[in-house]
């Protein structure tokens, strides 16, 4: 008995296939868990020197309203107040996930509740078209239809927040919608025919019924569509005017921490200030972005529990 | 068990059809549905059994493919009349459903999602169908202390209570049941069962089974389906003592099944 089970522990060709299955999944999981942390220290590394090694303070840096690297105030302190920045993408994300929620809600209810067939046959394809199409082309469509449009109704160049606003929810609203549209295929049937059942309207039941249970995957779809509004670079540049001013109007140009980076990351000289505070800002967006991550995952926890 | 009276039907079934499809799943059904009592539908599996009682209370619609000829009263009103409302039909026609199927929401927003969504918001009002309803369910003693914990926090047996109790806070006339009992323990199916017995006072059940003995135990009529078709529709006692059908009798036996 003993021998036979040392025989197929020893021999078993399947047990030979498992532990080589194992081994290459551990390799690669090892390869992109040491990737992931070389990029955050990377990145982290060397947009801390801006505070160690150029002496600017933390509070210059977020509280900052003047970008302009490369000079220096009356003071002699540098001139890189990431403040503007900061306000750009928080302002731009805040407000294009805003107006493309109720959009992004609606249509993922008409396409799971109200109207299945035809939310299959034609939403979905459109919907996986915008998916799919470059954030160029976004920006593209924005320079020249949204910006001159702006501009003939509010006057100014038209460059600013609405128009990357207005850029963003177009370019969020399929990823929200088809997430929203997952979420809400996954409520169970039988939550919805116990309402039916009971003689609730397909309002009532989607309302109290299917909205609720689908509200931490709505959450984070949200979520989702916002991480993807804040880490957006090429489009929004295209668009927001990268004037590096803290906006006082929505039609007044602007930048957003990512157009700051995608302008000037190619005209800077490695260990410079210059060059070192484009670090910092792409440091924060990189928390942001871990940020996002988190919170995802926390909903996703705390929905789970329920 | 009790002997028939003669009451009024609940439910008028006449020359009723039904296709999924091209299929058809229920052929030229006429039966008479007797009120407040217990009526037990039985048949082997795929005989029709769910399909008819949905359709007593138009939840079979929900399937998109479905075609359906003949007509049913529910107390002489035609219930596919173009002006009936399906939610006042629901509302008096309550469903337990095989599986139990509570809201993912607290024991007390569970029952007191019917109420509500027929308009009911004052708090006392509801605390007392809350409490009415499990108490009609026999639910109560073990649910008091924590009517604001998750429903998934009950057992299996709880829950499907909880759901009958859910059914009952809108005040049917009618409870439809579609094998209550199959997804439960013996013991939670003989609490069920004895619900079932007391419910009869209050409510017109009409309660589909795979459990012979269970619809001997608890129903005063039974309807015997097989393929789609009503074979046999009598008193429980005759029925089992003495079918007019081979065809019952086989099943009965368990000759087939
Ligand atoms: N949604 C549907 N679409 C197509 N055909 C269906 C659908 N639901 C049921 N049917 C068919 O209709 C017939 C009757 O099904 P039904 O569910 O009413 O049987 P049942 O008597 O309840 O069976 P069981 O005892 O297994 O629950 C079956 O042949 C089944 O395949
Ligand atoms: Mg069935």
């Amino acid at each position: 008995m003993e021998e036979t089970v040392q025989h197929f522990k020893k021999r078993s060709p399947k047990r030979k296939q498992e532990r080589f299955g194992k081994t290459i999944s551990l390799v690669a999981t090892i390869f992109i868990v040491s990737i992931v942390f070389s990029i955050l220290f990377f990145v982290a590394s060397r947009g801390l020197r801006t505070f160690t090694e150029h002496g600017v303070s933390a509070i210059d840096f977020f509280a900052g309203t003047a970008w302009r690297p490369g000079e220096v105030s009356d003071a002699g302190e540098p001139l890189v107040g990431a403040f503007p920045m900061i306000a750009g993408s928080f302002l731009v994300t805040i407000f294009s996930a805003l107006l493309a929620t109720p959009f992004a809600l609606g249509a993922a209810i008409f396409m799971t509740e109200i109207s299945p067939k035809t939310g299959k046959k034609y939403l979905q394809p459109v919907i996986e078209l915008l998916v799919g199409i470059p954030s160029v082309v976004y920006g593209f469509i924005g320079l020249t239809v949204i910006v001159p449009f702006i501009r003939q109704i509010f006057g100014g160049t038209g460059f600013g927040v609405l128009a990357a606003t207005l850029v963003l929810f177009v370019m969020i609203l399929p990823t929200t919608t088809s997430m929203a549209v997952d979420t809400l295929n996954a409520v169970p049937r039988y939550y919805r025919e116990a309402s039916f059942a009971m003689g609730a309207t397909r309002w009532q039941t989607i309302y109290k019924v299917v909205l609720r249970a689908a509200s931490p995957g709505l959450l984070t779809a949200v979520i989702f569509g916002m991480a993807r509004a804040f880490g957006e670079a090429l489009a929004v540049q295209m668009v927001i005017g990268n004037a590096a001013l803290v906006p006082d109007s929505l039609t007044t140009p602007a930048s957003t921490l990512t157009s700051i980076l995608t302008m000037n990351m190619g005209n800077t000289v490695l260990g410079t200030l210059e060059n070192d505070v484009l670090w910092s800002l792409a440091t924060i967006l990189l928390f942001m972005s871990l940020f996002f991550n988190i919170l995802t995952r926390w909903i996703g926890k705390k929905g789970a529990m329920k | 068990m009790n002997d028939v009276k003669n009451t009024h039907p609940v439910y008028t079934i006449k020359d009723f059809n039904l296709w999924y499809g091209e299929t058809q799943a229920l052929k030229n059904i006429s039966l008479e549905i007797p009120e407040k009592q217990v009526t037990a539908i039985i048949g082997p599996s795929g005989c029709g059994k769910s399909t008819f009682i949905k359709t007593l209370n138009r939840m079979v619609e929900l399937i998109p493919s479905v075609k359906m000829e003949g007509s049913i009263h529910y107390k002489n009103e035609d219930i596919f009349k173009p002006n009936a409302k399906v939610e006042s039909l629901r509302t008096e026609v309550g469903m337990v459903f095989q599986k139990p199927n509570p809201f993912p929401k607290s024991i007390y927003d569970n029952i007191a999602y019917g109420p509500r969504i027929h308009g009911i918001k004052d708090k006392k009002t509801l605390d007392e169908v809350v409490e009415k309803s499990l108490k009609g369910a026999a639910l109560w003693e073990e649910v008091k202390d924590r009517l604001n914990e998750n429903a998934f926090g009950l057992s299996g047996g709880q829950q499907q209570r909880l759901c009958i109790a859910r059914a009952m806070a809108v005040e049917p006339e009618v409870i439809l049941m579609d094998e209550p009992t199959s997804a439960l323990d013996p013991l939670s199916t003989a609490k069920v069962e004895e619900l079932i017995h007391e419910l009869k006072n209050d409510y017109s059940i009409i309660i589909v089974t795979h459990n012979m003995q269970q619809a001997a135990r608890i129903s005063d009529k039974t309807a015997f389906f097989l393929n789609g078709e009503v074979i046999e529709f009598d008193a429980t006692e005759k029925m089992y003592s003495n079918p007019h059908d081979k065809r019952t009798d086989d099943y009965i036996s368990g000759k087939f099944g």
